[in-house]
């Protein structure tokens, strides 16, 4: 027997999971999980929608509707199952080349039209299904199997790439602190639109062994060092933000949400019209 | 009573659509099938159904997956480079058994081709467009009236066997008007669901008598696993050799089992022909043409026309081509389907193929003469 | 009549999870957590305050706190 948590959320019989010694995407599963639990969401009416990766394997291992889709898929599946079913809760878990490179057209399209989901992204900086090529989260200078001189692309910010697209609420956190992650995604899943939290991950494997990082334990200790608080990194000149990770509720605003803006259009012409005259 | 009203191809697959319980579309305006997707959106809030435009051919595809998940009749429309993007998505449908409807409106390719002439070139992508083995159905209407019938066919050949179904028609179809009756009675197969909860966790177990699974949509309680690895019944991906065979071969079978339901066929004047001309889609209405000009020459030629495009009617053309001395395939490509009727047809009769790439009309008078010469 | 509930909580540990990783030994503040053959052991029961943080850091669900509730009836305020 688990936790209860565990026993009441997961599906066991397929535990332990696929995920290295040390890897984040179990911890960041775990708050995604203690998130819906807190929120005493419904298990029958919540959706996990996930992609392909280390970290779209989530979805298998969650006792809800779940549905791993395909590569950077994920927004697109979970914007069809939201505008079907908008009683559902739908979270999407994607990892950062899933979401921000094959997907990324999905994600600031998502952001966009601000569809009410909530988007977990798991960061680990680096493609670790396919063994450590470098993603679009890969900092520039580090290594991956396909940056064996360095990378030389720039990184994107992922939170920042959503509410540039328009997102109503991004946030981040770190699985050095996973308290903060499941408070930032209960707070996404209560927002109404679209809301993505950057969950900073660790791959102690690809990212970390390439990159001289340390043990697992060095990794999480290095982003202990590194993290503010948003409300503290907002008082902070950019200079002594480089380099670090601002966590914390990034921003939020209101939009329309889509599905319900949808619903006055059908309001407005359902019924009443007999489309031969329309 | 049946309405008689002037449609355009495009047209009349929405209103069938709509008419067998279609109420979700997701597309990107590609031409010749835009009219589909702005038809789309005036109709479907009307009957509380959802159009959404999205950012590109993959996300529409995958959009459609997504509803027809949530347990609504689900379709995209698309055309040549659209058909493309849509293919990855379209096999997923296929290995996770999500029932939903693909139109393609055929243009001119390679690539950009000539976006507005007509063409059949996607005969071939339709059926093996995906990549990997995996079950498809493809069916092609050849008239205004017919679109708006065979598409509800669509519908329900899809949600009995719970595989997208690939509606190929072609520019000629979309872009015609005529004058078409709307029936009055219609025939809706609905996916059979278990209700909800009652799966034991066990989606992709196929009950007794049954031809594909029964899980309930989601949300109603069954909380199963979907996914585009190969998977066991549980839904849960696995590597096992064992299962991997198990699924896939059920996949093929599932179409191959069912093939007398799932083929449709036309013939015309063979009773007492001596040629047949083999042709689907627009190319037909040459087609017609050519025989009553050539019937009236006195020469004995019919029609076969497969509706179901694939599988392939093989059963159908073989029969017939024991009774022809000549086989004429007529389609819009460089010769696609002829290769079908070949392997087909063997030895029974001659064959010969007329096709045509330069994006203009097979003409009545080019089947005409390949119907004159030997 | 007033109803004693008393809550045992105590450290479990899954073997069959447990992938060695060290991170609930590293960040336990009580130092209650070793390894041995790279799995997870409960060493110092005494010191543990059951602040969670093993559990919410555990990538495997390999240790937990579990509760037990139990009630003692007929226990009342004079007693």
């Amino acid at each position: 027997m688990a936790s209860q948590l565990v026993e009441k959320y997961m599906r066991t019989e397929h535990l332990p999971h696929i995920w290295c010694p040390g890897c984040g995407n179990g911890v960041i599963m775990h708050a995604v999980v203690r998130a819906i639990d807190k929120l005493e969401l419904d298990k029958n009416k919540v959706c996990i929608v996930s992609g392909i990766g280390c970290s779209s394997r989530a979805a298998g291992y969650l006792d809800f509707n779940t549905i791993h889709t395909t590569h950077g898929r994920a927004l697109a599946f979970a914007t069809g199952i939201k505008l079907a079913k908008p009683e559902l809760e739908v979270v999407v878990i994607a990892g950062d080349g899933d979401i921000a490179a094959i997907g990324g057209n999905h994600l600031i399209h998502a952001a966009r039209r601000n569809v009410g989901m909530t988007v977990v992204v798991i960061n680990n900086n680096i493609y670790g299904m396919t063994g450590g090529q470098y993603s679009p989260a890969t900092p520039a200078g580090e290594f991956g199997t396909t940056a064996p001189y360095g990378n030389i692309d720039r990184p994107f910010d992922i939170a920042a790439l959503a509410a540039g697209a328009g997102a109503s609420f991004t946030a981040r956190g770190t699985v050095y602190n996973p308290a903060q992650i499941t408070s930032c995604i209960q707070k996404g899943i209560l927002h109404k639109g679209f809301s993505l939290i950057e969950c900073i991950s660790v791959c102690p494997v690809y990212y970390g062994r390439k990159n001289k990082k340390g043990s697992v334990i060095d990794m999480i200790k290095w982003q202990r060092d590194n993290s503010i608080p948003v409300e503290k990194a907002g008082k902070l000149p950019p200079e002594e933000l480089k380099g670090k990770i601002v966590t914390g509720v990034l921003s939020q605003a209101t939009y329309p949400e889509y599905t319900e803006e949808y619903a006055k259009i059908i309001e407005k012409v359902s019924g009443g019209i007999n489309y031969e005259q329309a | 009573m049946s309405r008689l009203v002037l449609m355009q191809g495009n047209e009349a697959c929405v209103e069938g659509a709509i008419a067998c319980g279609m109420r979700f579309f997701a597309g990107y305006p590609i031409t010749p099938s835009t009219e589909i997707a702005e038809y789309c959106a005036l109709r479907l809030p009307m009957v509380k159904g959802h159009f959404i435009q999205m950012e590109d051919e993959i996300a529409s595809m995958a959009a459609v997956i997504g509803a027809s998940v949530a347990g609504v009749k689900s379709m995209t429309a698309t055309s040549g480079p659209g058909f493309s993007l849509k293919q990855e998505n379209i096999g997923y449908a296929s290995a996770a058994e999500i029932p939903c409807v693909i139109v393609n409106a055929q243009r001119s390719g390679p690539s950009t081709g000539l976006p507005t002439s007509p063409s059949q070139g996607d005969v071939m992508q339709s059926r093996w467009g995906t990549h990997g083995d995996h079950p498809i159905i493809v069916l092609s209407p050849s008239s205004v009236s017919e679109t708006y019938t065979l598409i509800i066919r669509a519908f329900n050949l899809s949600e009995k066997y719970r595989t997208p179904v690939i509606f190929l028609m072609d520019e000629m179809v979309g872009h015609l008007r005529e004058g078409i009756e709307i029936p009055e009675h219609i025939e809706i197969v609905n996916r059979k669901v278990i209700k909800g909860g009652q799966s034991q966790h066990m989606p992709y177990r196929i009950p007794d008598g049954e031809c594909a699974p029964v899980f309930a949509p989601f949300g109603e309680g069954d909380r199963y696993n979907i996914t585009g690895l190969i998977h066991d019944e549980s839904g849960f991906p696995t590597n096992s050799h064992i299962e991997a065979n198990r699924m896939i071969t059920r996949l093929m079978r599932k179409i191959e089992d069912n093939v007398d339901d799932i083929v449709a066929t036309e013939e015309r004047y063979t009773e007492d022909a001596d040629i047949a001309v083999l042709c689907y889609g627009g190319t037909t209405r040459s087609v017609l043409e050519a025989i009553d000009e050539a019937r009236s020459k006195g020469i004995r030629v019919g029609m076969f026309r497969p509706i179901t495009l694939w599988p392939f009617p093989e059963k159908e053309l073989f029969k017939l081509s024991g009774k022809i001395k000549k086989l004429i395939v007529a389609e819009h490509n460089y010769g696609q389907i002829v290769l079908e009727a070949e392997r087909v047809v063997k030895n029974n009769c001659s064959l010969k193929f007329t096709g045509k790439v330069d994006g203009t009309l097979i003409s009545p008078a080019e089947i005409l003469r390949a119907i004159e010469e030997d | 009549m007033v109803k004693l509930v008393i809550v045992m909580k105590t450290l479990k540990t899954i073997d069959k999870w447990c992938k060695g990783c060290g991170i609930c030994v590293e960040f336990c503040p009580k130092n209650v957590l070793g390894l041995i053959d790279d799995k997870v052991t409960v060493q110092n029961k005494e010191e543990c305050i059951f602040c969670g943080q093993c559990e919410l850091r555990c990538p495997d669900y390999a240790i937990f706190a579990e509760e037990n509730n139990y009630e003692q009836a007929g226990f009342n305020a004079r007693q």
